[in-house]
């Protein structure tokens, strides 16, 4: 990478405070070392962190850093697990957490304009005098933000019936790397040209930056129940995950936990599951009062002829509210294991489920790794957590091992390389298991449409060997301490 | 462990296509006048056919781009599931639906076609077999090339085959017709799979369980009729979903959607940011030997 003398650090820093303002721009070591590194186990240093306040400051901090040829990264809240948000080639971070306003919310065409800094559940919470949510509910929706939320087309629990964040998403006004501003997509039923908003969603930041996002509103559902199953064997879970697939049911949720997942939430959230169970399911259903019954009788069928050890339904909301309270605890429960944890993401095959898990026990134990399992079942996202201490030495080298051993037995079982967390730094260099040179080259040529010069956060999602060669770009990139990829 | 080989067929179609020279591509020619007129005398090529793989458990199809919608309904009707492309004419291909990019009447229900698509491979304008997107339900590898295809009328790629999201056949499915204020109906109904108001009065699709159905038209008074109403087929409007209640002369909308059809054309709303959709075809496509004379900027 390009080493940045102390000259060129002083006159981008000139040329921000003169545009932005001194409270815009922030170059001290501490605030450079916190938005070094997202919630992944990547880090690296960028030059200077500029904080603007709507999306004309936005487009004036890019047009000023690419003027200078340097690149730059949009940042949310920092919860992205793929070291996304992580800057390498000394980047400015702009960060978005001061553009958290909903801007209109339009109830009859149930839509609504955010800025890309609003939290998803502020969103939510904002909307819900009118009956409405933002349906993709991310784990982490508490901090992250919808711009993030664009740009890694999260998931949720709820996403296996409403859909994952593009269907979700009308229109996002962008920044692109030379300063300009786009409107991609519109809120009119078929805007004309190519889907270039589709594109954007799910493109982690390398096309621009999200300025104002349209987003869907979805209408809440007039009756909830939520179900919690327990097994003796982890394969009748998951063929009862797929039996209420089979049956024709779209549950709004289906969560699978696994006995080492149930004891160590159990003791964290006392959600009241059973620990001696080898897997528990949670399962939600919505919709009209009469159909949502029936559903729940089917599902509570389809359990018992796969052997259910008891088929409970939350009596009332904070029955309800208890059982999702352990698996939205998880992660927090996981981290009084061990210092570090490392959380995977691949999709396998709903009738490849019980396989590949077995698969990713063994890959723990063959390196003596401690790994749990909660993940979104009823579409086949697996989310192995891996816990371990990174201060013994070797063990972070094991635990990488072991995440590629997971996500080839993934791609053999005809899986793919990441459910919702995204691609970004860990598993750029995984890209080539999932797709040739052509298909890369490709998405590279797209990507170039948007940003010839490669600044708009480099280095992400595609590897460096399918770079075109009329491109021209220095490569090699400087992941900081502790950074792996 | 490799990457999954692409079939011969798909290979033999890759090949059909070439590198070099101007080149078209037609569907069911159902609406091969979209987006202009192919340059005459361009030599015109069709996709490979037929279903390959449906995994009911998975719900995903895998399907070839030239086989016939009704083809495909067919086949995963017998396995109890659906893909509700819902095109217009029964003569549509699944690549020419997803070409041009138009969901049908069920939209409100369904969502859009593009949000079907699970994974595509297509020739490019080089002449090589492109994969994106995966086989599984969920998926977030690499860039969204697959929405980028839909609706691109076949100037970027060639769709050859894809992996199409299924949904179970809802156990009953129900027109109504209903005087009630659309927009009534609208927030009222829950997840309604279609409204479609003339200015009068509105139909109403109802799909799932019987019980949720019946429930439903009990409530909001709604009569059972036979089906749909007649579509006007001549223009296509694009308006926002809350401006269907000011809308003028005769039409037929989707309320909650802002679709309008109309007995008379419109034009296009023009593209936003031109320049950068024009950029996309440049760079993918820089002979402009894809579909040449289609243009899908406005
Ligand atoms: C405990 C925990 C649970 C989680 N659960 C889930 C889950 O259930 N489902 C799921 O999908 N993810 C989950 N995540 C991952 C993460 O929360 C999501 O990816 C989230 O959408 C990231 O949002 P953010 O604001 O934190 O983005 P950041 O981490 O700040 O950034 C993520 C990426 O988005 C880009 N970006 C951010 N803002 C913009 C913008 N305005 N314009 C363009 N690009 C931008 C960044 O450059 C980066 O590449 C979880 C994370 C944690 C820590």
């Amino acid at each position: 990478m390009a080493e940045w003398t102390d000259a060129e650090n002083r006159a981008l820093t000139d040329d921000l405070t003169n545009a932005l303002g001194a409270r815009q721009v922030r170059t001290d070591g501490l605030e450079r070392a916190l938005y070094g590194r997202d919630s992944s186990t990547m880090e690296a240093e960028p030059s200077l962190v500029v904080l603007p306040r709507d999306a004309s400051e936005v487009a004036a901090a890019v047009r000023i850093t690419t003027g200078h040829g340097r690149p730059f990264v949009a940042r949310g809240s920092g919860t992205g697990l793929a070291g996304g948000a992580v800057p390498l080639d000394g980047a400015v971070v702009i960060a978005t957490s001061r553009m958290n306003r909903l801007l209109e919310v339009d109830v009859t065409g149930r839509l609504a304009w955010v800025e890309p800094g609003i939290l998803n559940l502020d969103l939510s919470h904002q909307v819900a005098a009118h009956g409405l949510h933002f349906a993709p509910d991310p784990s982490s929706q508490q901090v992250c933000s919808l711009g993030g939320n664009v740009a890694n087309n999260s998931g949720g629990p709820h996403c296996l019936a409403y859909g994952v964040t593009s269907a979700h998403i009308l229109a996002v006004e962008v920044v692109l790397p030379d300063g300009s501003t786009v409107m991609l997509g519109g809120v009119t039923a078929e805007p004309s040209g190519y889907d270039l908003r589709g594109l954007f969603v799910g493109s982690e930041g390398t096309l621009g930056i999200a300025t104002r996002v349209a987003v869907r509103l979805t209408p809440n559902p007039p009756t909830v129940r939520t179900l919690l199953l327990d097994f003796d064997d982890t394969d009748d879970g998951a063929a009862t995950v797929s039996g209420i697939i089979a049956a024709g049911l779209v549950p709004a949720a289906l969560e699978m936990m696994d006995r080492r997942a149930v004891e160590v939430v159990e003791a964290f959230a006392h959600a009241g599951y059973p620990t001696d169970a080898e897997a528990v399911l949670l399962v939600e259903v919505d919709g009209l009062g009469p159909g949502v019954q029936e559903a729940v009788d089917r599902i509570a069928e389809v359990a018992r002829t796969n052997s259910v050890r008891t088929v409970r339904v939350a009596a009332d909301e904070a029955e309800r509210q208890a059982l999702w309270r352990g698996r939205k605890n998880a992660f927090g429960a996981v981290a009084r294991l061990e210092p570090d944890y490392y959380l995977h993401d691949t999709v396998v095959p709903r009738a490849a489920l019980t396989r590949v898990l077995r698969r990713v026990y063994e890959i723990a134990d063959n390196h003596g790794l401690k790994v749990i399992n909660v993940f979104h079942a009823g579409d086949g996202n697996l989310h192995p957590i891996l816990s371990y201490d990174s201060r013994i030495s070797g063990m972070t080298e094991k635990v990488h091992r072991a995440g590629r051993e997971i996500v080839e037995a993934s791609l053999d079982a005809g899986g793919v390389l990441s459910g919702e967390h995204g691609i970004g730094l860990e598993k750029r260099d995984y890209m080539g298991l999932m797709f040739s040179a052509d298909d890369l080259a490709e998405q590279d040529r797209v990507r170039s449409v948007f940003d010839p010069r490669r600044l708009s956060n480099p280095d992400k999602i595609i590897p460096g060997g399918s770079r075109c060669a009329d491109a021209g770009w220095s490569a090699g990139t400087r992941a900081g301490e502790g950074a792996w990829v | 462990m490799g990457l999954r080989p692409h079939p011969p067929e798909l290979e033999e179609f890759a090949t059909l296509v070439g590198s070099e020279g101007p080149v078209g591509i037609a569907g069911g020619r159902t609406h091969f006048e979209l987006g202009g007129e192919l340059r005459p005398g361009t030599r015109t090529v069709s996709a490979p056919v037929g279903v390959v793989t449906h995994e009911p458990a998975e719900m995903t199809v895998r399907v070839r781009a030239g086989t016939p919608v009704t083809d495909l309904e067919e086949h995963l009707a017998d396995g109890g599931q659906m893909v509700p492309l819902d095109p217009e004419s029964p003569a549509s291909t699944v690549g020419g639906v997803l070409a041009v990019g138009r969901s049908g009447i069920r939209r409100l229900g369904y969502g859009h076609v593009r949000d079907l698509v699970l994974e595509i491979t297509y020739v490019n304008s080089e002449g090589k077999l492109i994969r994106a997107g995966g086989p599984t339900v969920k998926n977030v590898s690499g860039f969204d090339l697959c929405r980028l295809l839909v609706g691109s009328l076949g100037t970027l790629g060639f769709i050859a085959e894809v992996v199409l999201r299924c949904h179970p056949l809802p156990e009953v499915s129900r027109w109504f017709m209903s005087g009630t204020d659309p927009v009534e109906l609208l927030s009222g109904l829950y997840r309604p799979v279609s409204i479609l108001w003339d200015g009068t009065e509105s139909h109403v699709l109802l799909e799932g369980a019987a019980a949720d159905v019946e429930y439903q038209a009990d409530r909001f008074d709604l009569t059972p009729v036979a089906g749909p109403p007649e579509v006007p087929r001549e223009g296509r409007q694009s308006v926002r979903a809350s401006q269907v209640a000011d809308l003028q002369g005769h039409f037929v909308a989707e309320v909650g959607v802002g679709v309008v059809h109309r007995d008379i054309r419109t034009d296009p709303p023009p593209t936003e940011a031109p320049a950068l959709h024009r950029a996309v075809k440049a760079r993918l496509d820089p002979t402009g030997r894809l579909n040449p004379g289609r243009e899908v900027v406005v």
